[in-house]
């Protein structure tokens, strides 16, 4: 019974975030402007840290915990980089 | 799918509701990110993600793992932690950086605020 | 605090999140942690980081739980914008005139701002202490300043300063 139950909301959640990622997507590749794209970026890696850590609930391992992580950590610098090159035109000055 | 059939059932329904809550507010997050006119409205729009999203997603996770390894895992509480912090400093990043831009091609929208006018309504527009 | 402690708050921190990432409270792992929470420490005095000194831990703790209860309320909100945008939304910037000076609380008060859905932070103007925050929905007059104002801005300045 509550096999069933986790797999349902299981698939569920997947199918949520993975629209919610395509959402984000549509918008990076809409625009219209540069600081759209980075924020469309941003809420891709937010939203692939949430599945990545859905995928560990499903799978029963908490060695995706270590990736999730890694992917918070490194989008957070991506996107300060990337803001602050949209605001001096490089990034290390 | 063994494991995932041991978990006693007041477990598993939390897990679930929790799971499908923070996918829920992650999935109206994006699509708030599609449906606002104006950059400044956007930015509103994923914070439902990184705030009540990512709690109830890391809260099922803890639950889940704690009561399936019948120990304390709670080390979801980091990302939290590094999550909530980091992500206003990227929005307010993003924001000085666009309000750079708009400054630097004449259109301030911040003109018209001053100690007298303390708000400034902009109309949603394309 | 002292020349071997400098940050004795932030080296705590340190030490919580190693023990946390590696899930253990062995003797091994604790001086590890501690040796990095210290030398950790230094690197801050190094960068002259103002120093840091939590008062009053119940006022803290009554801060986080009003932030929490604050976000809870305004994901609903803004959830509910999303899912039916209504016409007369008006979304606009607001001026806030605020009393609170000092960098950690400035930080602490920009963290909550932005990470609340429904507000965002724009701009500091140091000279005159002035905030500009973005509202997704200006309904009915509500007075952004006098709501920051009463919400954190006194716990904030009881903590900080």
């Amino acid at each position: 019974m509550s096999g069933l139950i986790l797999t349902a909301a299981l698939t569920l959640s997947k199918g949520f975030l993975t629209l919610a990622m395509a959402a984000a997507a549509f918008r990076i590749l809409r625009g219209p402007r540069a600081q759209d794209r980075v924020l469309g970026m941003d809420t891709l890696y937010v939203n692939a840290m949430l599945l990545l850590l859905v995928f560990g609930i499903g799978s029963g391992t908490t060695l995706y915990f270590e990736v999730a992580l890694a992917i918070g950590l490194l989008g957070f610098v991506a996107t300060v980089a990337m803001a602050k090159f949209l605001m001096r035109g490089e990034v290390i000055e | 799918m063994n494991a995932l059939e041991e978990l006693p059932l007041w477990a598993a329904i939390l897990t679930s509701i929790l799971l499908v809550l923070g996918s829920g507010l992650a999935l109206i997050g994006s699509i708030g990110l599609l449906r606002f006119k104006t950059f400044y409205e956007r930015i509103h729009a994923p914070t439902l993600g990184t705030t009540l999203g990512l709690f109830s997603i890391l809260a099922a996770s803890m639950i889940y793992f704690s009561v399936g390894q019948t120990r304390p895992v709670v080390h979801e509480i980091l990302i939290g932690i590094f999550v909530t912090t980091t992500t206003p400093v990227t929005f307010m990043f993003l924001v000085q950086a666009t309000l750079y831009r708009d400054r630097f091609e004449g259109s301030d929208p911040l003109t018209g605020l001053s100690d007298e006018q303390r708000s400034v309504k902009t109309p949603a527009r394309e | 605090m002292s020349r071997w402690l400098p940050f004795p708050v932030i080296s705590a921190m340190l030490l919580g999140t190693w023990l946390l990432l590696n899930e253990s409270l062995s003797i091994a792992q604790i001086l590890l942690g501690s040796a990095i929470a210290i030398a950790g420490s230094w690197i801050l005095v190094r960068l002259d980081a103002p120093p840091l000194l939590f008062r009053r831990l119940w006022i803290i703790m009554r801060l986080g739980l009003e932030v929490f209860v604050d976000m809870i309320r305004s994901n609903m909100r803004v959830a509910r914008l999303v899912l039916k945008d209504k016409r007369d939304r008006t979304p606009g910037f607001v001026r806030i005139q605020l009393n609170v000076r000092s960098h950690y609380s400035l930080a602490v008060l920009a963290c909550i701002i932005t990470a609340t859905p429904g507000t965002s932070w724009v701009a500091y103007e140091p000279a005159g202490n002035v905030l500009v925050i973005h509202v997704l929905d200006l309904a009915d007059d509500d007075d952004w300043g006098e709501i920051i104002r009463v919400r954190y801005e006194g716990l904030l300045k009881e903590i900080f300063e």
